[in-house]
């Protein structure tokens, strides 16, 4: 039953794709290797490569002001600018984190994610359970991650899909006034740009 | 506990290297992270040696001088005829099981 691909969620299914998780599916069900055990080798191999790219466009515009204005004005343009794409033919929306508001990204159908800039999606961000509670409560959800925003701040959850990728912006830390852009490059982490924590300011130096 | 990249992998040789940009890995669709895994994953198993992997994918990427497939359409060639050779599946079962997905006979898709 594949009728969700019909709404806007469309996914290229290439006969590689298919045949990758047809391989995997066998050797999982024969029980020679476990989804856990894929997802923490990707997730090894990726965690300092794929967000790194999403590090830089965020760096850029916390160094840069006009680069941020365009950033959030045009984000597919923005992302190209440093050289990276959108997902085939995807737009990416760029969403600023301030201290009243508090974006937040899920993909509630599947797991459209903006992976050029983002690397692979985690495992907990194509869970059943992220994805339904994302957008009932946005709260809770934060607050399992560690994050406890205020009352008076107001959250936002943005459904991503096949045309539209979100990537948030997240706020500048205190004590980062005398960091280049590439050493602030190394504070942004991937959790921050899908939004579900914030970046804390650096330890300061000795 | 998670595995820590290996110097091996991350570090193939010339002929079958791994596609970077900027020193990061390139994946150009979720599945090919996938597969990535998969290999990764099976030859930390036990399933084969490192080099039985890398002298499959070598012979797919001689195979294919004018570099018309893609990177990782090379590596799941490779990686789907060394499972088939070391006995884990066969041929037919993952035709079979490619076209479940392909029809949507069989559908776990969560990306």
């Amino acid at each position: 039953m594949s009728g969700h691909h019909d709404d806007g969620h469309t996914h290229e299914q290439n006969e590689a794709e298919l045949r990758t998780k047809a391989l995997e599916s066998l050797l999982v069900e024969k029980g020679i290797v476990s989804t856990d055990v894929i997802d923490d080798v990707v997730r090894a191999y990726e965690q300092d490569i794929g967000p790194m790219n999403g590090a830089k466009v965020v760096a850029r515009a916390w160094t840069d002001p006009d680069y941020r204005e365009r950033l959030l004005k045009d984000g597919t343009m923005a992302i190209a600018e440093l050289g990276f794409q959108g997902a085939q033919g995807s737009e990416i929306v760029v969403l600023e984190n301030t201290p009243e508001t508090h974006n937040m990204v899920v993909c509630t159908l599947c797991s459209c994610y903006p992976w050029p800039i983002l690397g692979l999606p985690p495992t907990w961000y194509k869970s059943e359970a992220y994805r339904s509670r994302a957008v009932i409560q946005p709260r809770a959800v934060l607050s399992e991650f560690g994050l406890e925003l205020d009352e008076s701040v107001e959250v936002r959850v943005w459904d991503s899909n096949s045309d539209v990728r979100y990537m948030v912006l997240p706020e500048r830390p205190e004590g980062t006034e005398a960091m280049s852009e590439e050493e602030l490059v190394g504070l942004v982490k991937r959790d921050s740009m899908i939004g579900v924590a914030k970046i804390p300011s650096p330890a300061p130096a000795v | 506990m998670a595995p820590t990249p290996d110097r091996q992998i991350s570090n193939m040789p010339e002929e079958v290297e791994l596609p970077r940009s900027n020193g990061e890995l390139v994946f150009e669709a979720p599945w090919e992270g996938r597969a990535f895994g998969l290999a990764v994953a099976l030859n930390e198993g036990g399933a084969y040696e490192w080099s039985e992997f890398v002298s499959q994918l070598s012979r797919e990427i001689k195979a294919d001088p004018s570099e018309e497939k893609a990177y990782y359409e090379k590596w799941l060639s490779g990686l789907a005829g060394l499972a088939v050779k070391k006995g884990l599946i066969s041929e037919e079962e993952l035709s079979r099981r490619t076209h479940e997905y392909e029809t949507g006979e069989r559908n776990d898709d969560d990306h």
